[in-house]
């Protein structure tokens, strides 16, 4: 019994790891600028399907399409925030809904007429599949990775928020945006790049995302509440709160699947609410 | 009396031109589909199999053309499919509804079906008691219990097994699979130890598995939708270390579908599902299909969905040859009663009473054939009629 | 200085471009006849627009889970009927109740939380009411949707295939509850709501006790919901969990936003181009109209900020130098 109970552990914090690298950047980017970008998934979307490309039409490893995931759709929101999203940061946040909506629904016709309906896959490597044995249980290779990845891409996110003068000028913004205008920090490009990066890690868990829950131009819409989900229970701005709300919430998806199958999908938004109430701000939460 | 000679040769004139203005007009087909969102997929196969079709046999039909006339439902929206079927009817003059991927939206364009006096084509929704919605309705794509129970049956008997644990999903298809199947199952002498419910998103399942293996039930039966959760179950049960050898997989068709074996991989081998449909099966008629498919959908190959499109549109041009281009509901059921014919995916039947699909059930195990997963079938249940309508006959 | 009175008065006095508007409303029958199921469905998705408005454009409380009350009154409608009491009249008003309770239960725990906390709050009640509805298949028939029913007319008329009957309901009904929303929101409560939007840590200040006004705010806009659910289902004798669904709530906020929150005819206007727009590009490009939809509410936006009635308002106060009042 004990050693299901860490497979489903286990299980549950991959499926987590997954939902924290899709989220993380819609928490930095709400908290740090203020604006609802609820095209997020279609930043996802953009990465999966570089891969399914890369690796699909032209033979790439799977390992080396992931970075291009990353790139694909940080460039992509480069003209996305210069051109449609900057002029709306002082907007009401209906109407920065309205816009990201649409956005979301251009894109999802936009894959349907490029790459169809058709539900995608990709060929990971044979050391990332079939399960490895240790203590007398299984876990999944492919989970064992997704875990590494969002560890590392964790460490790498606060060691850059804490120890670079980008970090510094990033938190600087989330913070008080007019004192570190004030204090010179170049704001508008902080934010460009910020939003390159949140985009970006929304692309590499597009990719990686593909293994586990497959791809179609669906997918920016049906992932869209579970991405909020976390990123309200976490706390915006907060890259520990996305981990932390990733964390609870696979788990105990899971571990509720498991033990109260009964509840199904009710106990993830009972998860939500139940957080919600106790800390509406989020677990690391600021305002 | 001339003035009667020419009345009577203004009236035959009259009568003649609009008979032949009748003849000229086409035919027009109505089809509320799920064009865009989470069944767009299978909207636009059961389209591209109806274009086969026509792109097969010609566009002309007893000296009249044939136009579809499609419309995007957008889901399980049965308001919207009924307003739909209802403008098709009023504003667009259609003289045959047809397509409808899901049952509530097939239930919804019943109504108008009965209504209006139109003879309908289902061509995918699977429940039941659809076909009872209208009696100008047919069928020509498969009932839930048709598959569900022969498989019940066929497990407890020739398949060997004695106990099974069934997961579904938790909406009505898999209600329905659920109780189809177990009934059966023990009505031929098996025991369910067990059955669990999967939230109907649901994108990881190892907890599921993980409770399955803790039972450790001689086989396990399987029903979700298509899309992405076959291969996620798939892998699930692999990453978890489910034996096939040990443990039965049995699974709906769509477990085993094309995009679920690609991406399962090897994890899929001996899976056994029932189906009506395989895109691969080696008949004549079935490689002619798939190869003109082919050229239709820019490549794709077909599925269950195209099938039930391809089938529908014969089941119309037939009906229509059979009634010499007569459109009237009543007239069309009537011809489209009792027709037989070789399809690709086996042979076929209307049944005269009940006007619902009767087909042969597929078992089949996915086995590798030379470098590529197959689902090959190693028995037949030959024309099984759909059991729930047989029962309610009875009532 | 006018007083209280004679501002109200003035406020609540018609203006020549509405009764324009109601009288257009009528133009459908005439100019329009095989669109009437369309335009019955249009009217109902505004009444359930202007509900929303209640709540977001004037209360200023976002929610994403709205459908949960238009779901349970159309459930609520279809069960009636199903226990063969197909009179529409009686059965909007016990629909009307059984959503303005919930409503009311719900509104305790809601109208103490703001921001993305109040926003994700409201998905959630929305998406545990659909799953309840999904697991309750006995009573509700899960996704199949609630069959073995049928309302066949109101009042003597017979809902038939043209929508005649189904339009002329829907219209009235809008109407009646347009009527009642117009007096709420230019009385004493209503500018309360306003007030509370503008600055909600003032009010209980000037003694509005606040919370409590929300809570009625969001029981009304329940029921309003309620009622458009159960239209639904009386003029199409369907009913499935579509109507509890986290799109139709997400919809109903972007036809809002569309058309302008908290200006009465916003979410009226959002609904008839909305669902115009969608009908019209469907017609045309059954598998892509979302990016036509995408790029229509994408140039709203950009061109026409605070929706489309928000841009106009801004329009036409930088044209005319004497502008009577600042918001309707």
């Amino acid at each position: 019994m004990l050693s299901s109970l860490a497979g489903v552990l286990f299980d549950g914090f991959a499926y987590g790891m997954l939902l924290f690298l899709l989220s993380v950047g819609l928490s930095v980017t709400l908290g740090m600028m203020n604006f609802v970008n609820l095209a997020h998934c279609s930043f996802a979307m953009v990465g999966g399907y570089t891969t399914v490309t890369l690796a699909g039409k032209f033979g790439w490893p799977f390992l080396a399409t992931l970075p291009m995931a990353f790139l694909a759709a940080a460039v992509i929101s480069f003209p996305l925030e210069r051109f449609f999203f900057r002029r709306l940061y002082r907007a009401s946040d209906l109407d920065q809904c309205l816009l990201t909506i649409g956005i979301v629904f251009i894109s999802v016709a936009a894959f349907a007429w490029f790459f169809s309906t058709e539900q995608q896959s990709t060929q990971v490597p044979g050391w990332l599949q079939g399960s490895v044995q240790a203590g007398g249980m299984s876990f999944a290779a492919y989970r064992i990775f997704l875990i590494v990845t969002a560890l590392i891409t964790t460490g790498l996110l606060i060691w850059g928020l804490e120890y670079t003068r980008f970090g510094a000028q990033v938190r600087a913004a989330v913070d008080n945006q007019r004192m570190a205008r004030g204090l010179g920090v170049d704001v508008d490009r902080a934010f460009m790049l910020t939003f390159a990066l949140g985009g970006g890690l929304a692309g590499l868990g597009g990719a990686l995302s593909i293994q586990v829950i497959g791809l179609d131009p669906t997918f920016a819409l049906n992932y869209l509440v579970y991405v909020l989900i976390v990123v309200a229970v976490g706390g915006l701005g907060s890259v520990g709160g996305s981990f932390a709300a990733a964390t609870v919430l696979g788990i105990s998806d899971m571990a509720g699947k498991y033990y109260f199958p009964w509840l199904g999908a009710f106990l993830i938004y009972l998860v939500m609410v139940a957080l919600l109430m106790w800390r509406p701000v989020g677990l690391f939460g600021k305002r | 009396m001339r003035k009667l000679v020419i009345a009577a040769a203004l009236a035959a004139a009259f009568g003649a031109a609009g008979a032949a203005h009748a003849q000229q007009h086409p035919v027009k087909i109505g089809m509320p589909l799920t064009l865009s969102g989470q069944f767009a997929d299978a909207a636009s196969q059961m389209l591209n199999g109806a274009k086969t079709y026509i792109k097969m046999h010609g566009d002309t039909v007893a000296g009249r053309k044939i136009e579809l006339i499609t419309k995007d439902v957008g889901g399980p929206a049965p308001d919207v499919a009924k307003r739909l079927s209802q403008e098709l009817v009023v504003r667009d003059n259609v003289d045959i509804l047809a397509g409808f991927v899901l049952t509530p939206n097939a239930m919804a364009g019943g109504d108008v079906s009965a209504e209006a006096k139109k003879f309908m084509v289902v061509m995918n929704a699977a429940t039941s008691v659809v076909i009872t919605k209208s009696p100008y309705m047919v069928r020509t794509s498969v009932t839930l219990p048709q598959v569900m129970e022969t498989f019940g049956t066929w497990a407890a008997t020739k398949g060997g097994v004695k106990q099974v644990y069934t997961m579904v999903t938790d909406y009505g298809p898999g209600h329905d699979s659920e109780s189809a199947f177990q009934s059966a199952f023990k009505a031929a002498g098996g025991n369910v130890v067990g059955s669990v419910r999967f939230p109907v998103a649901n994108p990881d399942f190892s907890a599921f598995v993980q409770r399955a293996k803790d039972i450790g039930p001689e086989a396990i039966f399987i029903f979700i939708p298509g899309g992405a959760q076959p291969a996620a179950l798939g892998k699930a049960m692999a990453e978890r270390g489910i034996d096939k050898k040990k443990t039965k997989v049995l699974g709906s068709g769509e477990t085993t579908a094309e995009a679920a074996l690609k991406s399962m991989g090897d994890t899929a081998l001996d899976i056994i599902t029932a189906w009506h449909y395989d895109y691969m099966d080696k008949n004549p008629v079935n490689q002619k299909f798939v190869k003109e498919y082919q050229a239709v959908s820019g490549g794709r190959n077909p599925d269950f969905f195209s099938i039930g499109g391809y089938d529908g549109m014969h089941a119309i041009y037939e009906a229509l040859k059979k009634t010499k281009g007569n459109t009237d509901g009543q007239a069309l059921v009537d011809a489209a009663k009792g027709l037989k014919w070789e399809s690709p995916r086996g042979p076929m039947m209307i049944d005269p009473e009940t006007r619902d699909v009767v087909q042969n059930v597929y078992i089949r195990r996915v086995q590798k054939v030379g470098n590529e997963l197959v689902n090959v079938p190693f028995d037949t249940i030959p024309m099984v009629k759909d059991p729930a309508g047989e029962r309610r006959k009875k009532k | 200085m006018e007083s209280a009175k004679d501002y109200f008065r003035r406020e609540v006095r018609w203006r020549p471009l509405e009764i324009a508007f109601w009288l257009a409303a009528l133009l459908p029958f005439v100019a329009a006849p095989s669109y009437l199921s369309l335009a019955s469905q249009v009217a109902i998705t505004a009444l359930f627009a202007l509900s929303l408005d209640l709540l977001v454009g004037y209360a200023g409380l976002v929610s994403l889970g709205h459908a949960a009350f238009f779901g349970v009154g159309a459930y609520s409608a279809g069960l009636i009927a199903k226990h063969y009491w197909t009179e529409p009249i009686s059965a909007l008003f016990i629909s009307a109740m059984v959503s303005g309770m919930l409503g009311y239960a719900l509104s305790h725990i809601i109208v103490r939380f703001r921001h993305l906390a109040l926003i994700m709050l409201t998905l959630g009640f929305g998406l545990l009411v659909h799953e309840a509805a999904n697991s309750a298949s006995a009573l509700t028939g899960g996704a199949d949707g609630l069959q073995g029913f049928r309302v066949p007319g109101v009042l003597g008329f017979k809902f038939d295939m043209f929508g005649r009957t189904a339009y002329a309901y829907s219209l009235l009904v809008l109407f009646v509850c347009f009527l009642i929303c117009r007096r709420i929101i230019h009385s004493p409560f209503g500018l309360a709501l306003r007030g509370m939007r503008e600055n909600a840590t003032r009010m209980p200040a000037i003694g509005a006790p606040s919370q409590a006004h929300l809570r009625k705010a969001y029981t009304l806009s329940a029921i309003m919901a309620g009622i458009a659910g159960a239209l639904l289902t009386h003029t199409t004798s369907t009913v499935s969990l579509e109507t509890l669904s986290f799109g139709r709530s997400a919809d109903v906020l972007v036809i809002l936003i569309l058309g302008g929150a908290g200006r009465l005819y916003g979410g009226i206007l959002g609904a008839i181009i909305y669902m115009v727009a969608r009908d019209q590009f469907s017609g045309v490009n059954p598998q892509y109209w979302y990016f036509w939809i995408g790029l229509l509410l994408v140039a709203v936006v950009m061109f026409l900020p605070n929706g489309i009635l928000g841009g106009l308002a801004k329009f036409s106060r930088r044209t005319s130098s004497t502008s009577a009042s600042a918001r309707s």
